[in-house]
């Protein structure tokens, strides 16, 4: 068990600047995400974490120790991989022990240790099997177990369920969580999926193009997000975002007119989440319904403003839509607006 | 999935075939058979008339030392061309895996000894060795080590070794590199992590990884060793010195061509052709259950 503390890290391949200064302290026993769409530099992160990719700039320590040049063995850190990395010539028992084989644990304790992580993952039956004879989800029990066995101080998982069936990815989020819970081993788990961010963060680190755009826990991040893109790429449906003109006491867009809760003026960006609209036969927003998508619970609805652009609403229950489409108003608390700023995408007030 | 052409008729199926057909019935089957049945023969000494003499040719074979010891040659000829030419490989793969600068020039440089033909190879090696005029004995002579391969058949052995393995380490250096680029490098990373040091993760993880390359390598370097060495070994050492680098595929051409006795080189033709049928059932016994893993 550990802390973790990543000051300014920088990546760079060549003259490209992959990661542009990410700095995050790290709690021992803390699950931190790292969420992004693909090419951020999650991964790239991670790697460095790992000892796999040299850091350019900044320092990485590791418990009390600096961990910039320390060999990815010595930094006491276990990694489940995308693609699990499994030894396909040896069988699980092995697989899972071939960490401690190599750092020279007698035989009996190593066979002593790779059956409690089996009890604990279930995979007692499966010890004497080869990879190949695994479904996706014993690989991953497996990719787990050898990460377990090793008790390091810091667990780190590179997208460890994106090969994963749906239903078998809710289930694996689980365990990951009440395991790591159990061992309250330190972990950096990445992931683009937004849904796994949400719920398995203790914090979490949004980050695009190389940069952290916001730190902070799930909530946090998704009631108050701090730049236009963590405001994006957090929720589903994704947030709804319209350019307006701040005047006195109120935000245009074309001929609407929305509350200003900031007092900002001048051109602004305003973010609405789908799910904070509320059908209001006074409410601001007229919004030409074209589409509706029927979840069960609620119902997403798919139309225009009046200025053209697209726009998304989440009402609760069933919400049918005539065939040629309907006009709606609604609603939003001034709470639920999001004002940034149109050059930077930095949060305002 | 497997994705099969359909023929109507037999006329084109059969026109397609026939070239392949004609062609092994003509370089092939032909002389196969003409050698299994000149086997039974003893041709008189003016080559004017021959003699059935059933299993004859063989018993005498198998009841000579001279042949037996050619089994012997054989089989550490192609041991050590095997060795000599699969293990520097392997070595110059795994170091030209590593590379990261210019790692292009250094793998076509690699592959190039590949196209030299093996007779000019035998005569590229037998030059610098020449006991007169070579420039590598002229150094070992220097260096007080009389170097002299057409007396000292030790001598004679190892360089036909040489010139043998060393055009074909080319050609499996690139089996063996194309092979270390399909190991998944996170397989690799994963062993870093978990403590093994780059020979470590050498030995127990990728070399198990690339033993399907392995096996076919050595099937087919044996193979090679066999048969298509004989350039090499004509140019270099002409079977010599007293016949100790005379391997079975030389001592077929020696006793045939050299010394016209037609029915005891039938006779090895047909034996070697038995051990070549015996290497492929191997080769493809193995290749049938190719991941080992």
């Amino acid at each position: 068990m550990a802390t973790v503390t990543l000051d300014s890290i920088k990546k760079r391949f060549g003259p490209t600047e992959v990661i542009k200064g990410v700095s995050l302290d790290v709690a021992d026993g803390e699950f931190i995400v790292i969420v992004g769409p693909s090419g951020c530099g999650k991964s790239t992160l991670l790697r460095m974490v790992a000892g796999l990719e040299t850091i350019s700039e900044g320092e990485l320590r590791i418990g009390d120790r600096r961990a910039n040049d320390l060999e990815p063995m010595d930094r006491d850190i276990a990694m489940v991989f995308q693609n699990y990395a499994l030894y396909p010539h040896m069988s699980v028992a092995q697989n899972m022990g071939y960490g401690l084989k190599i750092a020279g644990l007698p035989k009996a304790e190593i066979a002593a240790k790779v059956q409690d992580a089996a009890k604990l993952l279930q995979l007692t039956e499966l010890l004497d099997r080869k990879p190949r004879q695994l479904s996706g989800g014993q690989r991953q029990r497996v990719a787990m177990g050898r990460a377990i066995v090793r008790a390091p101080s810091v667990f780190l998982f590179d997208e460890p369920l994106s090969n994963l069936d749906a239903k078998l990815r809710v289930q694996m989020r689980l365990e990951i969580r009440e395991l790591q819970a159990k061992l309250g081993i330190t972990s950096l788990y990445v992931t683009h999926d937004q849904v796994e961010a949400m719920t398995m963060a203790d914090r979490m680190i949004v980050m695009n193009a190389g940069r952290a755009e916001q730190i902070g826990t799930p909530l946090d991040v998704y009631e108050r997000p701090a730049t236009l893109f963590a405001a994006q790429f957090i929720g589903s449906p994704s947030m709804n975002v319209l350019e307006v003109e701040g005047r006195e006491g109120a935000l245009s867009v074309g001929d609407m007119r929305l509350p200003n809760p900031t007092g900002h003026s001048g051109p602004v960006m305003l973010g609405l989440r789908p799910e904070h609209l509320t059908p209001d036969p006074q409410g601001p927003i007229a919004m030409q319904v074209q589409l509706a998508e029927p979840l069960g619970a609620n119902t997403l609805l798919h139309g225009k403003l009046p200025t053209g652009q697209g726009f998304t609403a989440s009402l609760p229950g069933v919400h049918a839509v005539s065939h040629g489409g309907e006009a709606l108003r609604l609603g939003i608390k001034p709470a639920n607006m999001h004002l940034f700023d149109r050059a930077t995408g930095m949060r305002l007030g | 999935m497997e994705k099969r052409v359909t023929f109507k008729g037999w006329f084109l199926p059969l026109c397609l075939i026939a070239p392949q057909v004609f062609i092994s019935a003509v370089f092939f089957f032909y002389p196969a058979g003409q050698a299994v049945w000149q086997s039974l023969f003893i041709p008189d000494p003016f080559g004017l008339s021959s003699q059935f003499v059933g299993l004859g040719n063989f018993e005498y074979l198998l009841g000579d030392p001279y042949y037996r010891a050619s089994f012997l040659t054989t089989a550490v000829f192609s041991t050590l061309v095997t060795l000599a030419s699969m293990i520097p490989a392997l070595f110059l793969a795994v170091m030209a895996d590593r590379l990261v600068k210019s790692a292009g020039t250094y793998r076509t440089l690699l592959i190039w000894p590949y196209a030299v033909a093996p007779a000019i190879a035998g005569v590229l090696w037998m030059f610098m060795f020449n006991t007169r005029v070579g420039v590598v004995s002229w150094y070992l002579g220097q260096l007080g080590y009389d170097w002299n391969h057409v007396l000292n058949g030790a001598e004679a052995m190892g360089l036909v070794v040489a010139a043998s393995a060393w055009g074909r380490i080319s050609y499996n250096f690139l089996f063996f590199f194309a092979a270390l680029q399909a190991v998944p490098r996170s397989i690799i990373e994963a062993a870093a992590i978990d403590g093994a040091r780059f020979w470590r993760r050498f030995f127990t993880i990728v070399l198990p990884l690339l033993s399907p390359t392995t096996f076919f390598l050595l099937v087919v370097n044996i193979v090679y060793a066999f048969f298509e060495t004989f350039g090499v070994i004509h140019t270099i050492t002409a079977g010599g010195p007293q016949q100790s680098t005379t391997i079975l595929v030389y001592k077929v051409f020696s006793d045939g061509f050299v010394s016209q006795d037609l029915g005891s080189s039938a006779a090895q033709s047909v034996i070697l052709l038995v051990v070549v049928g015996l290497l492929t059932v191997l080769q493809f016994k193995y290749i049938e259950k190719r991941v080992h893993y």
